[in-house]
């Protein structure tokens, strides 16, 4: 049987996971991907089922979690943001040469324009560099649909498969044909061959042999997936290679469909027999992708003879950025001045008065507090360093703050502020939240420990993942002793309740930890203003 | 019925509850959809967008493309702006008047107000205020939905349903309030419309 639904993208994807036999989720939490743990926490399927949706440490422990299931037989998913992919990536990588048992999806969401991020890498290159294949969903509905089919594809080929959002499609809701009723789980079987799982060079060297051909298998697969479609059509003077959503904004300039023959793709490797098919029969190709430009690249290593090709690299299509139909347009408009029917109309000028509303930390948020008593510690100094991480705090660089010097990625705070330090630089001061801290601060603290460098550490403590909306933080409660435990100087760790009136005492504090020739940990605590709000509420609407 | 919006304010003042709102009343109608959002360090006192396709056809692009809106729905009129080049030639703008000051450079209201009007089709007014005075001040978004409601082909009753089923769990007086900030906001848009 089947309902509509209006689900996100994301969780179309997770709806799809449990729908087709789900035993577990894993993941940590990354705009645009975190909806899609969200949604198995509070399904009820998931509930009765008892499926695993627990947050992970990090992006790499929650890889290891699902192949641990996968390695079991059972199916399972593993969700991440495309940054989060970097962190799993020994892992990830690794995954392709022992392969996958029970059905597993790696669901990671790259986010083009950059929203909530910082930087473009388009996970597709991370596929092909780990023999792993991928699918791309164009709409909602693939992604409810892509969840059963990926892991039919996955147990087909022994093989992690990965699942490719941006941003759009994440956060984008449609109405989706879901079922009303799950599959059953795979119970417990181990793999027929079990020494690829044991990746020493000798076991290495045969699967690495193996996994070539898988992957000219999924090659052919790719050539006769649904999900790839050649469409043909009357004018031959340009063909189109259109990937993923952007599919949807070609679509959309051609309502009644394009002049120009088309081949869709969202299922990669990419199908070189369709690819070349699309090459022979037309003059000129257009790649229009989301992200960097994979499909483009690739496509002169595909082709028996060159011809022209339009896209990013030739700046026909813009190079950084989402797309959007408006730039689609642009581009057809260039190359086929030709093309009338697409030409808006009119189109209103933007409003020149409008000034930038950049994202501030909220009022009553203790990372407020810790960046006024840190700045008027560190006046006194000419060459003092503050060393930021990834999270709400990370809003400290802008004013009225203007407070750190560099931002890198997860747990850089500590490790940086550390390689300063030995540089000279003093002070030399790292800012990091409590669940960066647990994601991937804790090795580069046990660093600073063994050398006792002369750094200042702030744990801002707020209790929660809070920049990604309030989820579970796997240090809440524990951070003083993960310190302790690790070898912090007792007398060199302190505590302060993040609080306006507690200001001089936190100003006191940081100066004496200054002072201090060597490592001081400060644990600044304030639950989020946010969480704190929906406290023991049930969770409304999102506002 | 085909219809393009774009909802627009500041983060946390419950733009895109009027997008869930409108998509359980228009999924209910049998309707086709498509919602992008915004989700992330946008949200956090800065502007925030979304995008609302409702058409009894496939919709395929979940963005809207430039001069293509119907409608701009805004909680702040700096924000209403904002999207102007989305907005179709003979397009509405709904907005409160009521401004969202927390950036030192904010422009000259009087400027944002002229602005406003050179655009066209505009029903302003301080949704906050009327909000305040019906209901409570957190439920000026629905005065927004409400003044919106007259151009979307969805009867009103089918979109109080909606408002129904959405603040539920939230208990019978939060659906209430939101009902009546709902009501006021329409009658105090069809002075606008009669002009």
């Amino acid at each position: 049987m089947k309902t509509k639904k209006l689900l996100l993208g994301d969780e179309a994807f997770a709806l799809g996971a449990i729908n087709a036999g789900m035993s577990g989720a894993y993941g940590y939490p990354g705009t645009p991907s975190t909806e899609i743990m969200e949604f198995v926490q509070t399904n009820s399927i998931s509930k009765e089922r008892g499926l695993h949706s627990h947050w992970s440490s990090n992006e790499k422990t929650a890889y290891e979690e699902a192949l641990g299931m996968s390695y079991a037989g059972k199916r399972s998913i593993v969700t991440m943001k495309h940054v989060g992919l970097n962190a799993s990536a020994d892992a990830f990588v690794n995954s392709g040469m022992t392969g996958a048992n029970g059905g597993m999806l790696v669901a990671v969401a790259d986010d083009p324009s950059m929203h909530s991020s910082q930087n473009e890498q388009d996970s597709r290159f991370y596929g092909e560099f780990a023999f792993i294949p991928i699918l791309e969903p164009s709409n909602q509905q693939e992604a409810y649909d892509m969840a059963e089919y990926g892991f039919n594809l996955s147990e087909k080929f022994e093989i992690p498969v990965i699942i490719r959002f941006v941003t759009r499609l994440s956060h984008s809701r449609a109405t989706v044909d879901v079922d009303t009723e799950a599959i059953p789980e795979n119970s417990i079987h181990f793999p027929k061959d079990g020494k690829r799982w044991v990746l020493m060079p000798g076991n290495s060297r045969i699967r690495y042999k193996e996994l070539i051909k898988v992957y000219d298998n999924l090659e052919k697969e790719s050539d006769n997936s649904p999900y790839n479609v050649y469409t043909p059509s009357t004018d031959h003077s340009l063909g189109i290679i259109v990937s993923g959503i952007a599919a949807n904004y070609l679509q959309e300039l051609f309502p009644d469909g394009c002049p120009f023959p088309t081949v869709k793709i969202s299922q990669y490797p990419l199908p070189k027999a369709m690819l070349r098919r699309l090459a022979k029969e037309c003059k000129e190709i257009l790649v229009i992708e989301e992200g960097q430009p994979y499909i483009e690249k690739a496509m002169r290593s595909i082709m028996d003879s060159p011809i022209k090709i339009y896209g990013k690299l030739d700046n026909s299509l813009v190079r950084t950025g989402e797309l959007n139909p408006d730039q689609i347009k642009e581009c057809l408009l260039k190359i086929r001045p030709e093309l009338d029917a697409i030409k808006s109309g009119e189109i209103r000028e933007s409003c020149d008065i409008i000034v930038a509303r950049p994202p501030s930390l909220c009022k009553g948020c203790g990372h407020r507090d810790v960046y006024q008593a840190l700045n008027e510690v560190l006046a006194a100094y000419e060459d003092a360093r503050v060393f930021g991480d990834i999270g709400c705090y990370t809003l400290g660089y802008l004013a009225p703050f203007k407070a750190l010097h560099t931002v890198l990625d997860m747990g850089a705070s500590i490790t940086m502020a550390k390689g300063a330090s030995e540089a000279g630089v003093h002070p030399s001061v790292a800012v990091i939240g409590d669940s960066t801290f647990t994601h991937s601060g804790l090795s580069g603290l046990l660093d600073v420990i063994n050398e006792d460098s002369n750094i200042l550490v702030i744990i801002s403590d707020n209790l929660t993942t809070g920049m990604t909306g309030g989820q579970d933080s796997q240090g809440t409660g524990k951070i003083e002793n993960i310190c302790l435990g690790l070898g912090v100087d007792p007398e060199h760790l302190h505590t302060i309740d993040s609080l306006p009136k507690n200001h001089d005492q936190m100003v006191e504090l940081f100066k004496k930890a200054i002072d201090h020739k060597g490592l001081s940990v400060i644990v600044s605590r304030r639950e989020c203003i946010q969480t704190a709000r929906r406290h023991g509420a049930h969770r409304g609407p999102k506002t | 019925m085909k219809i393009d919006i774009v909802l627009a304010g500041v983060g946390g003042q419950g733009i895109l509850s009027v997008a869930t709102i409108l998509g359980v009343a228009a999924l209910q109608e049998g309707l086709n959809i498509k919602q992008a959002e915004v989700h992330g360090m946008s949200q956090r006192g800065g502007d925030v967008q979304s995008t609302l396709r409702i058409s009894s056809k496939p919709i395929h692009s979940d963005l809207i493309p430039y001069g293509k809106a119907d409608l701009i729905v805004s909680l702040e009129p700096m924000e209403a702006l904002r999207y102007l080049p989305l907005l179709s030639p003979e397009g509405w703008i709904v907005s409160s008047s009521a401004p969202f000051v927390n950036i030192p450079n904010y422009p000259d209201m009087k400027e944002i107000e002229n602005n406003l009007s050179k655009a066209g089709n505009v029903i302003l007014f301080d949704m906050e205020k009327m909000a305040k005075e019906v209901a409570s001040p957190r439920s000026s978004n629905m005065v927004l939905l409400g003044a919106a409601s007259h151009f979307i082909e969805i009867t009103s009753d089918k979109i109080e349903d909606a408002i129904r089923k959405v603040f539920s769990s939230k208990g019978e007086a939060v659906v209430e309030a939101n009902l009546k900030a709902f009501r006021a906001g329409r009658e105090k848009a069809d002075s606008f419309i009669a002009k």
